[in-house]
């Protein structure tokens, strides 16, 4: 996999996704830590004039000895098409050994995209590398840990967010200025206007680290409440099963499971969850589950590595007075 | 218009699912078969936009001949024609493969816009529309909460004489902190997540319609594709080892143990 260039190991281009702040996702710098694994990361900072600026101090101390920056507004007003011109051109120019992307809102499409475009294969869910090139993926909803390896062209893996802890490797970097030269295609599917959702100040759903979610056992707005209090003690974001969101509880954009969000946190906290394989499906890569449910029986509590059996109503609110006072 | 819809028949995913311990790939004979449940919400979005633009809802399948379910079921629901890409050599296609396959199989039969499902619930890609945005060099939007055409004035297509041509596709797609309003020109693909309003069933009416509506059967010759290059033996990648996390069987307690097993793994 390694190319035989006289600087070493070879290069892995890691498209930096960015948050509302200009800062590298999360996501990016896991993506960073574990392509370090296949070679040098090199960043690609694809954004408006400036977007670089911003991340290059993070990106550097998470490894990325090389940024290139591919800066323009076009870059912002178009979906997934313009990035995949800009690394379709880098793939040429610098044959890497492979191209990470994190899975956020466009990266999975930029991923599939890039390897039609480069004749290459591509992995989905990635959440490691070992050093022969194999990626681990969580397939079947995260029931089954695959480990594969791309046959084809330069492998685009699509890195799954919230897989491992990010570890820094600081190293000194080179910011380079790249072209960016849009074909027709890539502006053709327009951002008419971006919106930003009820759910600001809490951490993106598939961000965030700890996720709190309700289903059928929250019935008021009195115990919705505690709940809400719960996560923000555990600076968690809130998440949704069917019934929660068809109950009003919470809008759409929280409904994690088959046919809403997938979660992969460190914590899951489900409250009044039955366990339905409908739910769990967005769940199943999350590394630590707890369950709150009044039921015993539950499929949940066969799910869960903690469980308590008990009503939302005094369970939730005790959890988190016990919490606050855990931290002093 | 010519509206073409994408029908993936699963494993019920409901039921337990798993890859198959010879190739692992997915286990589909072991499982009910169900049409995807997003694909429902492609289909009727389909057939809502034909209510009110007119023209024709083609549903497409690329899958072993048991896959003919899932078109039976599209056009008891609604649907006008059923095509069926069928091939012994597609076993273990990779999804940049059977994007090939229905991009030749889209070009064949035509299409101003075509809608598929946001993600299938078995394969769990979510990345269809793209790899077909890309393979036919159109653009794509995916994700979408809703759905509407317009022509470049902006106003709606209503009447049966509209073509692809002229008319733009718009929707809202939501993310994680927000949502997106989203525009792109036929043709075009889409795909669809949850819809407002739950999908159409089929009735005993259009069970017995479907009956007389044509179902065209293709194999990879008919597309011009060489069976070498599809399948588990070409996939662009390929499966080193599979199998299921361990998970050691969870206990319960109180609260306060609760809280306690939580500090013990620095989660509080």
């Amino acid at each position: 996999m390694r190319s035989s260039e006289a600087a070493g190991a070879a290069e892995v281009l890691v498209l930096a996704e960015l948050t509302g702040a200009g800062e590298p996702t999360r996501a990016t710098l896991e993506a960073l830590t574990g392509a370090r694994v296949l070679g040098d990361p090199v960043a690609v900072v694809l954004g408006a004039p400036g977007a670089a600026a911003g991340a290059v101090a993070e990106l550097a101390r998470f490894g990325a000895g090389r940024v290139l920056a591919g800066e323009s507004a076009a870059l912002d007003a178009h979906l997934v098409g313009p990035r995949v011109d800009v690394l379709a051109r880098l793939v040429a120019d610098r044959s890497p050994a492979a191209v990470v992307v994190p899975a956020g809102a466009e990266g999975r499409e930029v991923a599939a995209r890039l390897a039609v475009r480069t004749g290459s294969g591509f992995l989905t869910d990635v959440v490691g590398f070992a050093p022969d090139g194999t990626a681990t993926q969580l397939a079947l909803g995260g029931t089954t840990v695959v480990r594969a390896r791309v046959t084809t062209g330069t492998p685009v893996h699509a890195w799954r967010a919230s897989s491992l802890t990010p570890v820094p490797a600081p190293v000194t970097t080179v910011v380079e200025q790249v072209p960016v030269e849009l074909s027709t295609t890539a502006r053709e599917a327009r951002v008419v206007r971006r919106v930003a959702g009820p759910t600001a100040g809490r951490p993106a759903l598939t961000e965030a680290p700890v996720v709190v979610a309700v289903g059928r056992g929250v019935t008021s707005a009195a115990e919705f409440a505690a709940v809400e209090e719960l996560a923000d003690v555990l600076g968690a974001a809130i998440g949704a099963s069917r019934a929660a969101v068809d109950a009003g509880f919470c809008p759409p954009s929280c409904l994690v499971g088959q046919s809403g969000a997938r979660v992969s946190p460190r914590l899951y906290v489900a409250v009044g969850i039955s366990g339905a394989a409908q739910h769990w499906s967005g769940v199943r890569s999350a590394q630590t589950v707890v369950a709150v449910n009044s039921d015993p029986t539950a499929p949940v509590f066969a799910l869960a590595d903690f469980g308590v059996v008990g009503e939302v109503v005094t369970v939730v609110p005790a959890l988190t007075a016990q919490i606050t006072a855990a931290r002093g | 218009m010519h509206l073409v819809v994408l029908v993936k028949q699963v494993p019920d995913p409901t039921g337990e699912r798993r890859l198959d311990a010879g190739d692992a790939t997915v286990d589909r004979a072991g499982a009910d078969a169900v049409v995807d449940p997003l694909d429902l919400h492609a289909l009727e979005a389909a057939l809502t936009l034909r209510e009110v633009s007119g023209g024709t809802v083609t549903a497409l399948t690329v899958g072993p001949p048991r896959a003919a379910g899932a078109l039976r079921q599209a056009l008891a629901t609604g649907a006008d024609r059923a095509v069926h890409v069928s091939d012994p050599a597609l076993h273990g296609a990779c999804a940049p493969q059977t994007s090939a396959v229905l991009a030749a199989a889209l070009r064949r039969v035509g299409f101003d816009l075509v809608l598929c499902g946001a993600a299938s619930s078995d394969g769990q890609l979510g990345v269809m529309a793209a790899l077909l945005g890309e393979r036919l060099g159109v653009p794509h939007l995916s994700g979408l909460r809703t759905l509407a055409l317009a022509d470049m004035r902006g106003a709606d297509t209503r009447g049966a004489g509209t073509r692809g041509a002229g008319t733009t596709v718009t929707g809202e797609r939501q993310t994680e902190d927000g949502w997106w309003e989203l525009a792109a020109e036929l043709p075009a693909v889409v795909s669809t997540h949850v819809l407002p309003g739950p999908p159409r069933r089929r009735t005993v009416a259009g069970i017995r319609a479907a009956q007389h509506r044509p179902v065209t059967t293709l194999t990879l010759a008919d597309l011009g594709i060489d069976p070498a290059t599809v399948g588990l033996a070409a996939a662009t990648s390929r499966v080193v080892s599979a199998g299921r996390p361990a998970r050691t069987p969870g206990r319960t307690g109180d609260p306060a143990e609760l809280v306690r097993f939580l500090a013990d793994r620095a989660l509080v």
